[in-house]
């Protein structure tokens, strides 16, 4: 559904170079900075979620494998960073993010080689059912994870030493960005990397990708181990935005949630994992709250109007309005 | 000894239950699934608009437990007709990520209109005095309505069975699991035949919801949560399969009982891991032959 568009986007014949309008995004973060100080506790959740879908769009939109248990290496990097600070007493934000991070790799290392040997609806089925036992873990270990309390008292120390979390949210949403600004260029290095192009030769036709001697498998394990980590990453910045840890970030629902906002803005094109989370986020503060029913609806709503006529999300409308145009000049 | 006997034969009671219930849901589901190939995750929709339709007949309009449970079963499969013919139908030829995010903006969907019609309360279940109180059976006391399900659902799975062992139809629904194409190019209407067994499967998931109202809670939370029960059965039985999901859905039923029984701090955590544990034994599940 994004081949074309894939194409475009990466390949091993792309320029790779940074386009002008790849410079958008960073340039409306930081004037979001400036011009919205209010909503900075929304800005920083924001940017945490664009961390997150990125790393979905990596084993999503490019090597296509279809998952239901991202949430898995999200909750668990909120959980090890959230341990760490409130039982441990580890409060240096660096090394609660490289926790989280080495404990995303490690789960997605043990269950990506596990589960990537199936296919289809196994495949489908065991991303839900390791999500299900980590879940079931975190409710019923509470003396570690508070269980369905939730995890509270998670302290973060300043950044560096010298920067604190301050009430505003300047700190965190800084830092957020920065990490994300990292995340971001890592993922469009390895996108536009030869092993980028294999992974979207994997996603496009596995059976020739086996028949010209590509390791598959390995490539596939490795890409689910990068993007868990990168997930890992996200949970625990996270807990250190909300210095809170709750059961949803292991939900079906917060998995459910993560993949529309990869849709609504466009499946294996880097950006739609920005645009999604933005338009997803914000329509949540606005109306969530008021009218939690219709919220619900409307993502339903847009999740099947998504799939039946705009299969590109919002990116990909704006695509084929652009090339309308261009044909016209 | 014989209160761990009376326990072993109360587990195995409530876990047949609870199995035959799970069986008679999401039998609809391997079939869909093994005949067009379709990532329903949304099948739970249906066996929850059963138990509202039986819940909301009886408490509200005073019907008959019996005809409750008919209606369950016609409204669901009558609306699933329309599901199919207008949304499901368009997305036959679509890739697995498109039917999943489909089936998953249904789910929320429902879970929404099921919230603003009915509340977050979980729905009770007016038994009639027939169906309450114990059975005795072989020494025995066992709850009567938990008889009724294991004896209701049998027949059930008979009749189904037999339809799909014993009747042309259920020769054509064979032909067309093994080799649709092959089934299309000797004259069988995939399509019609289809939109039928589509029907069938919801109409029974609607009968299983609406049945199992007293066991699995009906609430607006419904598909989510037992998402993966239904997934479980089929995954693990084998997709396209009458056999492979009874005995997956009877294994997951008793063992599910037997953890809650046995081991309650560990909750649902052994069920899963038996789960990967069988799905990366035999990926194709206990009785399947494709993936």
């Amino acid at each position: 559904m994004t081949t074309k568009a894939a194409a475009q986007a990466s390949g091993y014949l792309a320029d790779s170079r940074i386009r002008w309008t790849e410079w958008l995004p960073w340039v409306a973060a930081l004037c979001g900075f400036f011009l919205l100080p209010e909503y900075l506790a929304l800005g920083a959740r924001i940017l945490i979620f664009i961390l997150y879908a990125l790393s979905l769009d990596l084993i999503v939109g490019y090597a296509g494998i279809i998952t239901l248990g991202h949430s898995a290496y999200f909750g668990l990097g909120a959980y090890v960073a959230g341990i760490l600070s409130a039982k441990l007493g580890v409060t240096d934000p660096m090394v609660q993010l490289v926790a989280a991070a080495c404990a995303g790799a490690f789960l997605g290392l043990i269950t990506g080689a596990i589960i990537l040997r199936t296919r289809a609806l196994t495949l489908l089925m065991l991303t839900l059912a390791i999500t299900s036992v980590l879940l079931e873990i975190a409710n019923k270990a509470t003396s570690l994870t508070g269980g369905a309390d939730g995890l509270s008292g998670v302290v973060v120390a300043p950044v560096l030493g010298l920067f604190k979390f301050d009430i505003f949210g300047k700190t965190a949403y800084l830092y957020c960005f920065i990490v994300l600004f990292v995340g971001w260029w890592f993922v469009r290095r390895m996108v536009y990397s030869p092993f980028g192009t294999s992974l979207t030769g994997v996603r496009e036709n596995s059976l020739r990708m086996h028949a010209i001697g590509a390791p598959v498998y390995w490539r596939l394990v490795l890409v689910y181990t990068l993007s868990a980590t990168i997930a890992g990453v996200a949970g625990g910045l996270i807990t250190q935005t909300n210095q809170f840890v709750g059961l949803n970030v292991l939900s079906f629902e917060s998995a459910g949630e993560l993949l529309v906002m990869l849709i609504l803005g466009g499946v294996g094109r880097i950006y739609g994992a920005f645009v999604g989370p933005v338009v997803f986020l914000v329509a949540q503060d606005l109306l969530a709250k008021q009218f939690p029913e219709y919220w619900y609806f409307g993502i339903g709503v847009m999740l099947v109007l998504v799939v039946m006529f705009a299969r590109g999300g919002v990116l990909g409308i704006l695509d084929g309005i652009l090339s309308r145009l261009r044909r016209k000049a | 000894m014989e209160a761990f006997l009376a326990s072993v034969v109360s587990v195995a009671f409530h876990g047949s239950a609870l199995g035959m219930i799970l069986y008679v849901i999401s039998v609809g589901l391997s079939v869909t699934m093994g005949l067009m190939g379709f990532a329903n995750l949304a099948h739970g929709v249906f066996a929850m608009a059963g138990g509202y339709i039986l819940t909301t007949a009886i408490s509200r309009f005073g019907v008959p437990f019996p005809l409750a449970l008919v209606l369950a079963f016609v409204f669901v499969a009558l609306g699933s007709v329309l599901l199919e013919r207008f949304l499901y139908s368009r997305l036959y030829a679509a890739s697995d990520l498109e039917q999943v995010l489909f089936t998953i903006g249904l789910i929320f969907i429902a879970v929404a209109v099921a919230r603003f019609m009915y509340g977050t309360l979980q729905q009770p279940v007016v038994l009639p005095e027939y169906l309450k109180g114990q059975f005795p059976l072989l020494g025995r006391d066992f709850p009567t309505y938990r008889v009724f399900i294991i004896a209701f659902s049998a027949v059930m799975v008979a009749l189904l069975w037999f339809g799909v062992e014993r009747t042309r139809w259920g020769a054509m629904v064979r032909a067309a699991v093994d080799n649709r194409a092959m089934a299309q190019s000797v004259g069988i209407n995939t399509k019609r035949l289809f939109a039928l067994t589509f029907a069938l499967g919801s109409g029974l998931a609607g009968l299983g919801g609406g049945l199992g109202a007293e066991i699995i809670a009906i609430q607006p939370t419904y598909p989510f949560e037992n998402l993966v029960y239904f997934l479980v059965v089929v995954a693990v039985g084998g997709l396209g399969s009458l056999r492979g999901p009874f005995v997956a859905a009877l294994l997951i039923g008793i063992a599910d009982t037997a953890c809650k029984y046995w081991l309650p701090q560990y909750g649902a955590f052994p069920i899963y891991v038996a789960t990967i544990g069988i799905l990366l034994w035999r990926p194709m599940g206990l009785f399947g032959t494709r993936a």
